[in-house]
This record gives structure tokens, sequence and C-alpha cells, in this order.
């Protein structure tokens, strides 16, 4: 008899890479139906029909469609994402660098967002609904309601232009230390956790309070234990579930949403890479940022459900 | 009060432009030296070029798909690129002449059909390997090779044979050309070893400053060459390129400190930029101009009367003053201006919707609304322009109704494709490549459709015609011709507008392109 919580995972990890595979049939399609002609793009203006033909005969254009979205799948599935079209580049070099550089930036925001939402929730409860939770409502709804491109240029104004203490754009590279890579990023990290931390800190909040109404936490109080050790160590376990959820939606934002902060802060991550490509029509590059982004996406929303399971005691401590 | 206090400032601006302009007439006449240090102070001595320092540029106009190959060089960053690790055999100077680069001579034959470029000796490449002629005449095949893709083929099919001879070049042309020694100063045209052959994109030249690391798209790093062949030029270190598209971005990489030099200021902002503390706005007239473009051969615009009332039906003094902002000047609806070798000025055309109207009524068109296709990729505030065209011609009755299309796409589906929309072009350095590129009947980016065999007759005459005064005669009719029948209705010349830190000496206003042409890295310096 397989651990009911190994037949889980094992049968959501099946559902992910399922899910993974339909994207890239939609991604495909979607790539399809863009408008202009890929070879049409590439050569530009000054194209032959004769120049066209070739080429379009060269890439594969002629085959029908499911054809190339095999032969695309199994290259993909030996780890080969092609060549770029607009400048004869392999794409996972490329990529990688790239990718290196988003999840970079998302790890940092991540490391500052994450606690950092969590005792603010944790402090909102423990001062609900007087000065402290107020206050920090406010803030953080203020943060997730201005659109980021905006929160970015208002922070160039005063902390880069005015008080000149972080640069205003993210500018990394090799041979970088990791202390000037740090303060590099400074800048679109601020931004990012702004952006991020509202949601998962009303999250941890409302979450917590739900789980504040239980009988058991009343038996705690009868006992006599201080407020902040029931809501940290009684009331936080159980809300863990939903947080979590949260928590993995706001990281994977950070790495497949980034695209307005990584263009306002100029740093070369995925975002930028995947907007010159697209206006290039240079199809497989797209197609392979987009099965990145699944991938991510989906990935994280994986281990959130794993995460809620091992966190319900029901599931793990079967009859 | 305001507007009073930035008027005063503009005053100030322009006070300190005149106290340049002075130094700059002293200096002529060897005085300089002797007033400045007394009078000017500072502002004298830094006439003086410092070496050191590393510059940084955050230029506009990068993408991840950019190459290193000169000759598919067709953006403001990999042309600064290429300008950084290479050199073209002549150069165009600030005020249209020729200036000899790799080249140290040159003389033709009475028809220009024939051209010979002595090249200079004891030039080293990057990899420290001799300059040759050989080196020089395999740059020119390369470029001019039926299956290249280089953006100076156009400029290079008139060329019959290149070869070397001794330590010269030879062009023999198959038909005479005036203006051949412009043509070789494009930017695609970099010297490299072996032409490139072998290795188009490896960035070796005799340029000012050696490729480091290039990450396109991104940021691109060069050092000082220590044996450049000119030394006049290159007062700093090393060079960085960062590619910064966001213009917001860029404005506040050059307040906070983080780069000296910027590119493509947004018209809109650059008086307020040129009021912030430590920045200067260096703005200069060139040859690029916003066009609004009619086929000649599609209805309705294939009535000359038609294409009469629409150019009298533009106010393009309102154009300058609100999409430019006063950043350029008005425009006659021919490509030439002022900043043109060989210009005869036209009357200018104003406004006038009675002529508009009189023209529109003499078209005999029946009053539907006559298509507009802009976007604002055509040029920025293409299509607050368009509603400016459309009220100015709606009082002079007649009715335009403006398409908004995508940015995307715009240079493929629409440009060249619909029969009237918002354009730009860069303008190239002399009258006979505008009109040849864009004029001609047979030339691929006739984008005006317009086939007219005497303007084709005159564009031709003039190419070949090595007397100055004629020549102007005859481009003096090309324009009118365009002026008076041409498809083009041509408002605006916008000016190049760059920013720079005050701690960038030496800037001088060079009408060819942005960044003093993209010479900025190699002739100014740190103050």
């Amino acid at each position: 008899m397989v651990h009911p919580i190994l037949k889980l995972v094992v049968q959501r990890v099946a559902l992910g890479i399922l899910l993974l595979l339909a994207a890239s049939v939609l991604i495909f399609v979607g790539t399809q139906i863009l408008p202009g002609d890929v070879a049409q793009s590439i050569l530009g203006q000054s194209a032959t029909p004769v120049s066209l033909a070739n080429l379009r005969a060269e890439l594969g254009l002629n085959d029908p469609p499911v054809t190339r979205y095999f032969n695309w799948l199994s290259g993909v599935l030996q780890g080969d994402l092609g060549t770029a079209l607009s400048n004869g580049q392999d794409i996972a070099t490329a990529m990688g660098r790239r990718l290196g550089n988003t999840l970079f930036l998302a790890f940092w925001a991540a490391i500052i967002a994450v606690p950092l939402a969590i005792v603010l929730g944790l402090i909102s409860v423990r001062y609900r609904d007087r000065w402290p939770d107020k206050l920090i409502s406010g803030v953080t709804l203020a943060t997730i309601s201005v659109p980021e491109f905006l929160v970015g240029y208002i922070a160039v104004f005063f902390l880069a232009v005015q008080l000149q203490w972080f640069p205003s754009i993210a500018s990394v590279y090799d041979g970088m230390t990791l202390g000037e890579r740090l303060y590099a990023i400074s800048m679109p990290v601020i931004v990012l956790v702004l952006a991020v931390l509202g949601h998962m800190m009303r999250m941890t909040r409302a979450a917590i309070l739900n789980v504040m109404q239980s009988a058991y936490v009343e038996t705690a109080e009868l006992k006599g234990l201080s407020q902040f050790t029931i809501i940290a160590r009684h009331a936080l376990p159980n809300a863990v579930a939903p947080v979590v959820n949260v928590v993995m939606l706001n990281l994977a934002y950070l790495v497949v949403g980034v695209v307005v902060v990584e263009v306002v802060f100029v740093y070369p991550g995925m975002g930028q890479y995947l907007v010159d490509h697209v206006a290039k029509r240079d199809v497989p590059v797209v197609q392979a940022c987009g099965l990145v982004f699944a991938a991510v996406y989906i990935g994280l929303n994986l281990l959130a459900d794993v995460i809620s399971i091992l966190a319900n005691p029901r599931l793990r401590h079967p009859k | 009060m305001k507007d009073d206090l930035a008027k005063l400032i503009d005053h100030i601006e322009e006070m300190r432009m005149n106290r340049r302009a002075f130094l700059n007439r002293t200096a002529a006449f060897g005085v300089a030296a002797a007033v400045g240090a007394s009078v000017m102070g500072s502002e004298a001595r830094a006439q003086e070029p410092k070496k050191g320092g590393v510059l940084k540029m955050g230029l506009g106009g990068g993408e991840t798909t950019d190459t290193l190959d000169p000759g598919l060089a067709d953006s403001p960053v990999p042309f600064a690129v290429n300008r950084q690790w290479g050199d073209t055999i002549v150069n165009v100077t600030p005020d249209g002449q020729i200036e000899f680069r790799l080249a140290e001579a040159m003389e033709s034959n009475a028809d220009g059909t024939e051209w010979r470029f002595k090249i200079r000796q004891g030039v080293k490449f990057h990899d420290g390997s001799d300059m040759t002629v050989d080196d020089v005449v395999a740059t020119f095949k390369r470029h001019s090779d039926e299956n290249s893709k280089s953006g100076a083929l156009g400029i290079m099919q008139g060329i019959a044979d290149i070869s070397a001879d001794g330590d010269s070049v030879v062009f023999k042309l198959a038909t005479g050309n005036a203006d051949l020694p412009y043509l070789l100063s494009d930017y695609h045209l970099v010297i490299q070893p072996k032409g490139g052959m072998d290795n188009p994109t490896a960035a070796i030249g005799t340029g000012t400053y050696k490729l480091v690391s290039a990450e396109p798209g991104v940021r691109y790093v060069f050092e000082k060459n220590p044996n450049d062949w000119d030394a006049n030029r290159g007062h700093y270190d090393g060079v960085e390129i960062i590619v910064i598209n966001d213009a917001t971005a860029r404005t506040s990489a050059l307040q906070s400190g983080q780069v000296h030099l910027i590119n493509r200021i947004d018209p809109k902002v650059a008086k307020l930029l040129g009021r912030a503390p430590g920045v200067v706005v260096e703005n200069v007239s060139g040859r690029g101009h916003y066009v609004f473009i009619m086929h000649c051969n599609t209805a309705p615009f294939d009535n000359k009367d038609l294409r009469l009332a629409l150019k009298w039906a533009i106010n393009r003094q309102e154009l300058v003053d609100k999409i430019l902002d006063g950043f350029g000047g008005v425009g006659n609806d021919t490509p030439i201006n002022a900043a043109y070798p060989l210009f005869t000025p036209l009357p200018q055309r104003e406004y006038d919707a009675a002529k508009a109207a009189e023209h529109y009524k003499a078209s005999g068109h029946d009053g539907s609304p006559i298509e507009l296709l802009v976007s604002d990729g055509a040029f920025p505030g293409a299509v607050d322009a368009a509603s400016l065209f459309q009220q100015s011609a709606q009082a002079a009755g007649i009715p335009l109704e403006i398409k908004r299309v995508p940015d995307d796409g715009y240079w493929s589906d629409v440009w060249n494709v619909k029969p009237f929309c918002a354009s730009y072009w860069g303008g190239r350095p002399v009258q006979d490549q505008m009109l040849s590129t864009a004029y001609l009947s047979t030339a691929d980016w006739n984008d005006t459709k317009y086939f007219n065999p005497d303007l084709d007759a005159l564009i031709l005459a003039a190419r070949s015609e090595t007397d100055t005064a004629k020549r102007t005669e005859l481009y003096a009719k090309c324009s009118e011709i365009l002026n008076d029948d041409g498809g083009v209705i041509c408002p605006m010349f916008n000016d190049f507008i760059d920013a720079r830190s005050e701690k960038v000496a030496g800037w001088v206003k060079d009408p060819n392109y942005e960044m003093m042409g993209g010479w900025a890295t190699a002739k100014t310096w740190f103050a």
C-alpha cells in the first residue's frame, strides 16, 4: 500500500506535466496565429519572392502545423530549444543568462517580501483593528493599487535622482561581486516587494483571523498563553495552506510578470528578451520563453499544492 | 509668473550659448587663450582636452537581436557601437565637407566615373595586423555583393568595379557620380581585416576604442585603443554603452549621474530636462523629417489638385510648435532642407485654407472621407500630428479620416503598402542619395509611388554633373517638381536631441546624426 501522501504528490506531478503539455499546444497555436510572416520579417523590406520561398523552406514553414509542433516538441524534450531566427544564437544559452538574472531578482525580492508579509500579517492580527493594523493595511493596499511602473518612476525620482541613494538603472554584468549586484538591483527589488507585499500580507491576516475563531484558540487563551504565542504557535501553522498558495502565486508573478519593472529599471531579464523577440517575430524564442514561463507557473503551483497537503495533519497521519 | 520664469531661464541659456559661440569665434583669431583665461576662466580652460575617465552612454534603440556586423547596423545602438571600434575611409564633417579618415587623398576623372582613394599607411587593426589596401577593397566588395544583406548595398550598386592599385583603391562607376565620397562615408562601410569576409562580427577595426565585451540589447564595454592612428581623438580610458530603451529611464539615468550622455530626448520634456541641474540638452537641426505620404498612382491621390489641396491644408508651423515643441523647423514638400549641401530655398508653403479648398474643388473629389493611416511608431507624436492635420483640413472643407494602426508591423504592413500614411525619413548626407533612395521611379523605397521621367532625368544628370553651379540648379528643379507635383507632404524637419552631463566638454553640433554624428566618445572629454 503506497503512502497516501506519496500517491497524492505523484498525482499532482502527473497533472502538472499534462498541464505543461497543454500549455505547449496553446503557445504553439498562439505563435502561429501571430500576424505577419516570419520569413518576411527576417528578410525585411528588400525581400524578393525567391529568397522568401527559400527561407520558408529552410525554416520548414511549409510543413503542416501538426508536423511542426511535434518536431518542435521532440526537440524540446531532448533539451534542444533551437536557435533564434533573428541572430542565429542558441536559445538555451542566451535564455539561460536572462533566466538566471530574472531568478536572481525574484529570489531577493522573495527573500525580503515573504517573511516581511507574514510578520506584518501577524502584527496586523495581534493589533487587529487598532492603528498598527490600519497603518499596515493602508500602506500595503496603496502600493498594490498603484501600477508598478508608477511606483518605479516615483521611487526613481526620490531615491535615485533626488537622494542618489540607489542606482536608477539596474545594470548587471559578469564580473560583478555579489555586493555590487545586490546594490544594482536594489531599486527593482524595492518596487517588486511593494508590488507583492499587500496580497500576501492580507491573505496571512485573513487566514489567521479565520483560525482565531476556532475553539482551540479559545482554549489556548483560557490556558493563559500570550496573544503572540497563540498567533505564532497555534494559529499560523493551521493557516499555512492558504498562505502558501498566495505566496507561490506571487513568486510566480515575480518570475513571469516583471516585464514592466525590467523595462523601467533596464534590467536584462527574461521580459526584455521576450519583448525584443516578439517584435522580430522570432517564433522559436517566443515559444521557448512561453514554455519556461508556463513551467515556472505550473511548478510553483505544484509546490504550493504539495505543501498544503503536507500541512494538513489529516493527510499527514492517515488512519 | 511661471511662464516668465521659464522665459528668463531660456534667456540665460541663450546667453550661455552666445558666450560659447563667442569663444569659438575668438579661437579662430587665435586670441581665445588670452581673452579666455582672463575673462572666461574655467570655460576657456575646458577647451583643452583632458585625458582619462570612463564615459558612459545610455542609448535608446538597441535590441537583444542586434549583431556586431557593421553591414547590418540599422538602429542607433549598433550605429554607436560601430563608431567606437571602426573607421570609414572618409567622413562628413559637421559643416558638410569631406574629411579624410583611413584615406588620405582622393582624385577623380572629369566625368566622375573613376575615383582613386589613397589609403593611409601605418594604421594597425586592434589585433595588431596592418591595415592594407586589400582590406579596404575586400570591405567594399563584401558590402557590394549581390547576396549581401548590408545596409550599404543600395549605395554600392552603382559601382561597377573595385580594385587595388599600389596604395590606392580605385572605383569604376557605370555612370559618373560626383557624390561618391559622400556615399563612401556611409556608416556601414567600416573597414575590417580582410573586409570581414571570414568573420563579419569580430568587431576588429581601426577605431578609437577596442571592444571588450558585448551583450546585445544590454551593454557594450570598450577600452582605449593604445595604437590609435589619430592622436587628436579618444580622450577617455574607456567607454560603456548601456542600452536604455525606456525614455524616462534614460533621462533619470542621466540626472542621477549613472550615465554621461543620452540620446533621443522626447521634445516634450527637452526644455524641462534642460533646466535640471548638471544637465545640458544638445539639439541640432538635421535632415530627418516627419512626413505624410500619398501614393501618386492610387486614387484619389493620382490627382495633382487633390495632392496640392492636402499640401496647402496642413499647418506646418503649428505642427513644429506642438509636435516638436519647437525642436525642429518647417519644411516644404521636398525631403531637402538647408542641412544639405547645394541647397536652394523655395518660397515657404504656409497654411492656406482658401487655396486648399480651391484645389480640392478643382480635383472633383466626391467629398468622401480620405483615410489616413497613422501610428506613433511612424514618428513620435504622429497620431497627434494627424489630428491637427485633420482639423486644419476640415477648416478647408477636406474631410480626413484617421485610422490608428498598431506600431507593431507598421513598416511592413502599412508603410510603402497603404496609399496614405504617416512616415519618417532619417535623411541622407547628400541630395542625390536622398532623392535616389525614395523618389527615383526605380527606387525600392519609392514610397510615394511617384513615377516621373523628368525628375529621374534631372536626378541622374545632377549625379554626374561636376559643375557645382549647374548641379545646384538641377537640384533646385528636383525640389520644385516634388514640391508642386510629388506625393510627399513634409511639414517638419526634426532636431536630433541629445543630452549630456555638464562634466562632458568639447561637444560640437553635428547635423549628420545624433551623438555628434556618432563621434561624441572620440571627440569629447571630461572637464
